[in-house]
């Protein structure tokens, strides 16, 4: 018996004594993280209706492969071939694995499956079921560490999706100086990215946190406040930010597949 | 206007115990330790519960209300339903002494193992000055009334005890996260010894020292976060060894 049934504290047979509906909020994490999982595995794999001119989805870009869909490249740049050992690989498989990483690696994120899939705990003051524990200190969970790589990459991958964003300003001929529906869904999608990314923990300590003088270095110092003003709202944007990018596959698959109109405006 | 108060009180000790049901007067305003004072006054004489301030500034009477761990003086009977009852424990995650007190005592040895303040050596005292923004990111944490509470739910240790003798815990995290952060602090591989001796590893983010905090400091994205990233720059950073300023890490 170990935790809070160990031998010498007050014997209490229940694992919790707390009223509240405690386990609706990693029920509902649970419903949507595993919801968008299921839904981003399909897309990743499913290789097809990820562009339609001016729209690329945000699982497929950058498009590198040679397998990539005419005009949905960047310059026709595609250095990884279409297929490797004989299978045909989508082009969200290549890359993925860095916003992916960078999501599961978040200090925000990592909380919330850590409450609602790994139970552990499944709430403040809930027992958890494991028998044993040793947190973040062992593969692989200590591959955590590897956070502030991914934010890294996660913001180059912002920079391609702001320019995804910047050309959905055109007609589907290429002219500028259009705007539709489809530019304001990437446009909102790569601007809540970019919120995310500066709201991090890590940005948060690489721009000023790391610092044991702050007032040695006042311009840091301004920045780290800064961030940490967006720090606050970290949660709140690791969400929307979710459910921009998400909204934004969605958008523009229904719009290739031809279910949907893409609306222009000017 | 007084009205009856239905209370579950867990009393026992280490031995044996079990939660008691008694009905007890509240008046409006009171708080859940007047009632349990007025248990004690009326119908338990021998209620061990301890408590001091009454203020939510001594950290004395933490306990268990309807399984959230808080203070008993700052928590208003006003704030559960007219009808709840409301179950009193001690707190579940260090032995306990009888009935509402546990002993703390861990949470002591934790703090000696935590090495102090080392000023600069030229300094003599009364010489150290430092700027305000400096002084004000350490004054956070100084905030701490080490009512335990975050101990208390941290389940790194609520429900391991085996982590115990490895893991100081929240509170000890922003005691070393306070120090890492002082400019004068001058004492070398703090970072090192959070991660290797103290356990800052093991925790993994969940936030509930921040929750039942009663200070409101952030313990979690001030304290354990950022230290957690000190220790990645010292520790998980290829390109920060690569660059030769592993060794200014380790100086600072």
């Amino acid at each position: 018996m170990s935790g809070v049934f160990s031998p010498t504290r007050a014997k209490i047979k229940e694992r919790t004594l707390r009223t509240d509906k405690w386990w609706l909020e990693p029920a509902i994490t649970f419903a949507v993280l595993f919801s968008f999982i299921i839904y981003a595995t399909f897309r990743a794999f499913e290789g097809a209706n990820y562009f339609t001119e001016p729209l690329i989805s945000p699982f497929y870009s950058p498009c590198l492969s040679q397998a990539c869909v005419a005009g949905s490249t960047i310059f026709d740049w595609t250095p990884v071939s279409a297929e490797i050992f004989n299978f045909a690989l989508s082009p969200a498989l290549i890359i993925l694995i860095f916003p992916l990483g960078f999501r599961m690696t978040c200090y925000y994120y990592r909380k919330a499956y850590y409450r609602a899939f790994w139970l552990s705990p499944p709430a403040c003051a809930v027992a958890e079921p494991h028998t044993k524990y040793t947190g973040e200190t062992r593969a692989p969970l200590i591959l955590q560490n590897a956070h502030r790589w991914f934010f890294y990459a996660g913001l180059v991958f912002n920079v391609f999706l702001t320019y995804d964003a910047v050309i959905s300003f055109k007609n589907p001929e290429g002219q500028w100086g259009h705007a539709s529906v489809g530019s304001l869904v990437l446009l909102v999608s790569s601007t809540l990215l970019w919120f995310y990314s500066l709201s991090c923990h890590t940005c948060r300590h690489t721009v000023g946190g790391r610092l044991k003088h702050f007032s040695a270095h006042p311009i840091r110092y301004k920045l780290w406040t800064l961030v940490s003003v967006l720090n606050h709202k970290h949660q709140q944007f690791a969400w929307y930010s979710l459910a921009g990018v998400a909204f934004a596959d969605i958008y523009v698959r229904q719009v290739a597949t031809g279910a949907w109109t893409n609306f222009y405006f000017f | 206007m007084a009205r009856k108060l239905n209370l579950r009180i867990w009393r026992g000790d280490a031995i044996d115990g079990g939660l008691k049901d008694v009905q007890v007067d509240v008046n409006e305003g009171e708080v859940v330790l007047d009632v349990i004072h007025r248990v004690q006054a009326t119908q338990m004489g021998d209620l061990a519960v301890r408590w001091n301030c009454k203020a939510g500034k001594c950290g004395s009477c933490s306990m268990e209300i309807n399984g959230k761990p808080r203070l008993a003086c700052m928590t208003q009977v006003a704030s559960f339903g007219e009808d709840e009852t409301i179950t009193v424990t001690p707190l579940r995650a260090f032995p306990v002494i009888k009935d509402l007190v546990t002993d703390v005592s861990f949470n002591y040895k934790k703090a000696m193992e935590i090495p102090a303040y080392e000023p600069p050596k030229e300094l003599q005292p009364g010489e150290a000055r430092m700027q305000q923004v400096d002084v004000e990111r350490s004054q956070e944490f100084r905030k701490c009334i080490e009512c335990f509470l975050c101990q208390n739910t941290c389940h790194v240790i609520r429900d391991h005890e085996e982590n115990k003798k490895s893991f100081a815990g929240p509170r000890f995290f922003i005691r070393i996260a306070e120090l890492d952060m002082h400019p004068l602090d001058m004492l070398k591989n703090r970072k090192r010894t959070a991660q290797e001796e103290h356990g800052l590893g093991m925790c993994n983010i969940t936030k509930c020292c921040t929750e039942v905090c009663p200070e409101h400091i952030k313990i979690t994205d001030n304290a354990i976060i950022p230290m957690k990233e000190r220790v990645v720059d010292i520790k998980y950073d290829p390109a920060r060894m690569f660059a030769g300023l592993l060794k200014r890490e380790k100086r600072n």
